[in-house]
């Protein structure tokens, strides 16, 4: 038992620092992954048909092709396009572009759940489009999928292990270097899939009460 | 004030409003009357081009809204210039459509603040005045969701009122409303027409019509039937067979 705890102080230093690249990895791919997906999600409204189609062109990309393969082909194919980037930021471009595809999808929906006549409404204020989607018709629709973001940061935390084939050292990578050099497989991948469940926690949480608010404020909202 | 000028609707090839003239003045109630499907809700729809006409032109004061001329030649208004128009012209709906995420008070002063651009204190001053109009002064901080159908369309009213329109459109305001909640909402309308503010209303309230309107339009398959004063459209005399049938059949699903 004592052998087990002195193993577990030897591996934590350097998983923990892997910890924090996981977390670094997975709070800036969120963050880029919003924007772009916002952008691509007015895209997939607009009546612009080539932005559109752009729009859908990528969409189509992230969801037929594997996780993997965009993380690998950024890290080692870009570089034939002139565009060298280290383990890191092909890591983060990955991720983002990856995630970014599935929340214009979740953000397009919630959009288009908000009740046309809000956009009648303001129009009838007199904004115009672009003035009506920021104040009124984005903070409802933002609202409405609050919980289907916390998800995708929960399946993204997770997607960000696969960083460790291109050799970014977070939490999985490390867990891997450990494995190799000491063969104590059972113990060093059970403590990162205690890590990753640690990560996750809260926010599974939060999502657990943006749900439940979200069902009261529905059921409030169809009393009348 | 009010001109609409051979105007023309069309939807995906079906034509819903045929070449209709009609023209409102300054201090009218027009209230507009007809069957379901008879096209007058998309006309009203118009005259703020949350439908954009097909043909024809729409005149407030005597300058198109719908039109810009350069050259000589007409070109259409963005939907960013049109914009402009739509806060001289307000607009009450038959769904409420309150901005659900905003309370009573940011929903009367979203337009004001945010299109007008007025001072955040001046709009909130307005405001409670409004509310006080509506009779709903106590409610400023509560959510639309709150609110019954009847207090949510006052609010409307309020939120149309705030952006100093030039007119009013109301485009059947007490249909989605229980029986009991529609005399509310039809007093404050009442009232505003005794203040003198141009209204377009499209209602199935013959007796709101009968009383306030001073003009009846009644539209069937995208024409204007007739355009008369109530004393005349309401009266046996009036002769005219689509609207003695139209009549006859509210009077038989009111008993």
């Amino acid at each position: 038992m004592n052998a087990i705890w002195e193993n577990i102080v030897d591996f934590m230093p350097s998983l923990l620092q892997g910890t924090v690249i996981t977390i670094e990895l997975t709070i800036l791919s969120l963050i880029l992954s919003l924007i772009l997906g916002l952008i691509v999600a007015l895209g997939r409204l607009s009546k612009n048909k080539v932005i559109n189609r752009i729009c859908s062109i990528y969409i189509s990309i992230v969801r037929g092709t594997p996780l993997l393969v965009q993380m690998m082909y950024v890290y080692f194919v870009f570089p034939s396009f002139g565009i060298t980037l280290t383990a890191f930021q092909s890591a983060i471009i990955a991720l983002s572009f990856n995630e970014g595809g599935y929340l214009a999808e979740t953000f397009r929906a919630g959009i288009k759940a908000v009740p046309t006549g809000q956009m009648e409404a303001a129009k009838a204020v007199g904004m115009d489009y672009s003035k009506a989607m920021q104040r009124i018709i984005l903070p409802q629709a933002f609202s409405n999928v609050l919980p289907a973001i916390g998800n995708s940061a929960i399946i993204l935390i997770k997607n960000s292990s696969l960083a460790a084939v291109i050799t970014v050292t977070e939490v999985m990578h490390q867990g891997n270097l450990l494995a190799a050099s000491t063969y104590q497989n059972m113990l060093i991948f059970t403590l990162v899939a205690i890590i990753y469940w640690i990560l996750h926690y809260p926010l599974a949480i939060a999502v657990n009460y943006l749900e439940k608010r979200g069902g009261k404020r529905n059921v409030t909202a169809s009393q009348h | 004030m009010l001109q609409l000028a051979s105007i023309k609707k069309s939807f995906s090839g079906k034509e819903v409003i045929k070449e209709v003239d009609l023209s409102v003045n300054k201090g009218e109630v027009v209230v507009i009357i007809g069957p379901s499907g008879s096209g007058k809700s998309t006309l009203l729809r118009m005259i703020n081009a949350l439908e954009y006409p097909s043909g024809g032109d729409i005149l407030l004061e005597g300058n198109s809204i719908l039109f810009k001329e350069s050259k000589g030649k007409k070109h259409p208004y963005s939907e960013k210039e049109l914009s402009r128009f739509r806060t001289e012209i307000g607009m009450v709906f038959q769904g409420f459509h309150l901005f659900a995420h905003k309370t009573v008070l940011e929903n009367i002063i979203e337009g004001p603040i945010h299109v007008r651009k007025m001072k955040k204190e001046a709009a909130i001053e307005e405001a409670k005045v409004l509310l006080e109009k509506v009779g709903l002064s106590d409610k400023q901080d509560a959510y639309p969701h709150s609110l019954s159908g009847g207090q949510q369309q006052r609010i409307a009213i309020a939120r149309a009122l705030a952006m100093k329109p030039k007119m009013l459109l109301f485009d059947e305001p007490t249909s989605a409303l229980d029986p009991e909640l529609v005399g509310e909402v039809l007093v404050v309308m009442k009232n505003l027409a005794l203040e003198g503010m141009t209204m377009v209303v499209v209602t199935h309230e013959m007796g709101f019509a009968r009383e306030v309107g001073d003009r009846i339009v009644f539209i069937d398959q995208g024409v204007i039937v007739q355009d008369a004063p109530p004393q005349h459209f309401f009266h046996s005399s009036n002769k005219n067979e689509r609207i003695h049938k139209f009549l006859n059949t509210l009077t038989r699903n009111a008993v």
